[in-house]
């Protein structure tokens, strides 16, 4: 799960790493009140959207003048801001983070996560603060530096002085040294202690008058270490998520929607991935990611059915079943129930196969419904694309 | 031959009298692996489908002199039950718990390193010798004993494709989801070390996806080391950049991860890379028969 930057920041500052004086504001007349007891030389009001590079799209916005703050805070309150992470729709602005500005000296980049490979914490830091790590890695990968954390201990003072004297602090300004391991110390910690998956800072800045502070945060928290933070599940932000996203996680599904114009429904992460690519070597795209899950019931395919179906880009679906611990018997009578409940105008393919594979077909066949029946993976997928196809050319005739 | 179990292996199931753990262990002693006991804190001298129950595995252990665990523990107690097998000296242990914390399996790993046990997953459907011992939750019947070694990150994608190996009369020896979880105990590269090792072993199969770059590592290992044949599929070429789908460890992150890497990758270690997933079974009898026959 995503969080937001002023969220992210609430949580360093409980973990004693330095953020900026601010507050997130919901109304013009909140920003006058807060610019008004901030009384500072410079003011920040920012765009908390969960997405990158807010800045180069106008949703940070800086003035010396508190009389300014709301007029600002107006201007991107109800914005939709696109970024480069955000897809072209872009996301509405809905709050802000107004805070105070720091005189900066030197920006750094420092993030924290775990390396699959080896399993163990890494930082990851560099002296290009600002800066996106991954142009930084690809064009100046000299430039990154790494510190791996053995989780068996945990943080130790050495992986600080490593980082510190890596990114030539001491030289730079031999008083911040200190501050530097102590905040490294701090944000493992927080890592550790709040199941996060990603901690960045960037930039982390050495201010004029050499003090540390994180400038931005961004946060990710693992989803199933998420049971023991009632605090950060109350962070989430709905409007942050696609509708139909929400209500696949309600139903206990996991759905991620896509642009193409095949729904599918799958049971496995795997061989939904896998059904997705064979959409597209048949020659369509897939429409959306839907796992229904090793524990699949009639309750959970109607619920898919109904998600893929409030989907308008949907114009054909493809149920394919591998029955192992599910019976595909059991998978057909949800569909078929599902049909029944809603009017269902487009194509369907359902193919079965493992266990009970043929009483599944033999259900589905007898139903009456206007459902193809497939046993053959690859078969099935280009009768659900040529179908799809043809359904879209006919309404193209039509209008 | 096969690789990690076979006829001999004695399986003791962590959460046994659970819904998950009692059908499952019903289903594996029904295959003929020699379940031989149970763990369940406090239901210690219950039976399960004739399986004894212990309060611990260190007593299982003793009584039962099993070797390898089976796991069906929630998520939250997943990490405390994979170190008591460890501690008590079971030599493999196979987790199908989804959902453990990432930073649990963080200390879980540090801990077993160096130490004489092996653990496959979490979050996978675990391992299975065809016709001899099944130590999971994948269904028993779509397998067959053949000359092709499976190694996966997926669940109902490896039954896919065994089926289709099974189908066209090729076998499997052993098949083992490794597990769709960002830290897993077992990668690619120890694997198809053991298959490369197994004479009843012809070819291998390895299903990948999308994030991390276990697959990469596997093909420089593939590169140096293995000589039978290994026939890829990864999944995802479909996903898009920053989204998990499903599988806690199918994430594309800062550009990392993608599935036409991976297939570069493979392809570059001569590993023949699927692109269709109705073709593995195919593919792999292309590249077992003698030249020229298919």
């Amino acid at each position: 799960m995503n969080i937001h930057e002023f969220q992210a920041k609430q949580l360093f500052a409980q973990f004693g790493i330095p953020v900026p004086n601010g507050k997130e504001i919901r109304t013009p007349l909140a920003a006058e009140k807060w610019a008004a007891k901030l009384n500072a030389s410079v003011y920040v009001v920012k765009a908390q959207i969960h997405a990158g590079g807010r800045g180069k799209a106008g949703g940070v916005k800086l003035t010396k003048n508190c009389a300014e703050v709301p007029a600002l805070a107006k201007e991107l309150l109800g914005r939709t801001l696109v970024t480069h992470q955000t897809g072209p729709k872009g996301r509405k602005v809905r709050r802000l983070l107004v805070e105070e500005g720091a005189d900066i000296a030197k920006e750094l980049y420092l993030s924290l996560l775990v390396d699959r490979d080896s399993g163990w914490p890494i930082f990851i830091a560099s002296t290009e603060g600002g800066m996106e790590i991954e142009e930084v890695a690809a064009k100046t990968p000299e430039k990154v530096l790494k510190e791996p954390v053995d989780p068996a201990v945990g943080y130790q003072g050495y992986n600080g002085r490593n980082l510190a004297y890596g990114l030539g602090l001491p030289a730079l300004e031999p008083t911040i040294l200190g501050s530097f391991i102590a905040l490294l110390d701090n944000l493992y910690r927080l890592f550790m202690e709040k199941n996060a998956s990603l901690v960045e800072i960037n930039p982390l800045v050495i201010t004029q008058d050499k003090q540390l502070v994180a400038l931005d945060g961004k946060m990710s928290i693992d989803d199933n270490g998420l049971f023991k933070h009632p605090d950060i599940q109350a962070m989430r932000d709905l409007h942050e998520e696609e509708p139909l996203e929400i209500e696949a996680t309600n139903n206990n599904l996991n759905y991620v929607k896509l642009d193409g114009n095949i729904g599918c429904m799958v049971n496995g992460a795997g061989l939904a991935m896998a059904t997705m690519d064979l959409i597209k070597l048949a020659g369509s795209e897939p429409a959306n990611f839907l796992d229904v899950g090793g524990g699949a019931t009639k309750e959970t395919v109607a619920a898919g059915f109904r998600i893929l179906l409030k989907d308008r880009n949907v114009k054909g679906i493809f149920i394919n079943i591998f029955g192992g611990i599910v019976r595909c018997e059991r998978i057909a009578h949800g569909v078929i129930e599902a049909a029944k409940e809603v009017d269902i105008k487009i194509p369907v393919v359902v193919r079965l196969q493992g266990t009970n594979a043929d009483e599944g077909r033999k259900l589905l066949q007898e139903s009456g419904l206007k459902i193809e029946v497939a046993t053959d993976l690859w078969e099935a997928a280009q009768k659900v694309v040529a179908l799809t196809g043809k359904k879209r050319k006919k309404v193209e005739a039509a209008s | 031959m096969s690789i990690l179990v076979n006829k001999g292996t004695r399986v003791v199931v962590q959460g046994i009298t659970g819904k998950e753990g009692s059908f499952h262990a019903t289903q594996c002693k029904a295959y003929g692996t020699q379940v031989v006991a149970g763990v369940t804190p406090g239901k210690a001298g219950q039976e399960v489908e004739g399986i004894p129950v212990f309060n611990t595995v260190r007593d299982a252990v003793k009584k039962t002199q099993c070797d390898t665990s089976l796991i069906f523990v929630p998520p939250a107690f997943a990490s405390d039950a994979i170190l008591e097998a460890a501690d008590a000296g079971i030599r493999l242990i196979v987790c199908i718990t989804e959902g453990i914390p990432v930073n649990d399996m963080v200390r879980v790993k540090r801990a077993l390193r160096g130490r004489d046990v092996r653990l496959i997953g979490p979050n996978c459907p675990g391992i299975i010798t065809a016709d001899e011992c099944k130590i999971g939750i994948m269904p028993g019947f779509i397998h067959k004993k053949g000359r092709v070694g499976v190694i996966s990150r997926s669940g109902t994608l490896t039954y896919e494709a065994v089926n289709q190996l099974t189908t066209l009369g090729l076998g499997e020896t052993t098949c083992i989801g490794i597990g769709g979880d960002p830290i897993i105990g077992t990668g690619y590269v120890d694997l198809l070390a053991m298959f490369e090792k197994d004479p009843e072993t012809d070819a291998v199969v390895m299903i990948g996806e999308i994030g991390g770059e276990a697959e990469e590592k596997a093909a420089a290992f593939i590169k140096q080391h293995i000589r039978k044949p290994v026939i890829g599929f990864i999944a995802g070429i479909t996903a898009p950049p920053g989204r998990r789908m499903g599988h806690a460890g199918a994430i594309i992150t800062g550009g990392k991860g993608t599935a036409a890497e991976k297939m570069a990758a493979l392809e570059d270690a001569g590993v023949i890379v699927v692109r269709n997933p109705a073709e593995i079974g195919k593919t792999v009898q292309g590249a077992l028969s003698p030249r020229g026959s298919v």
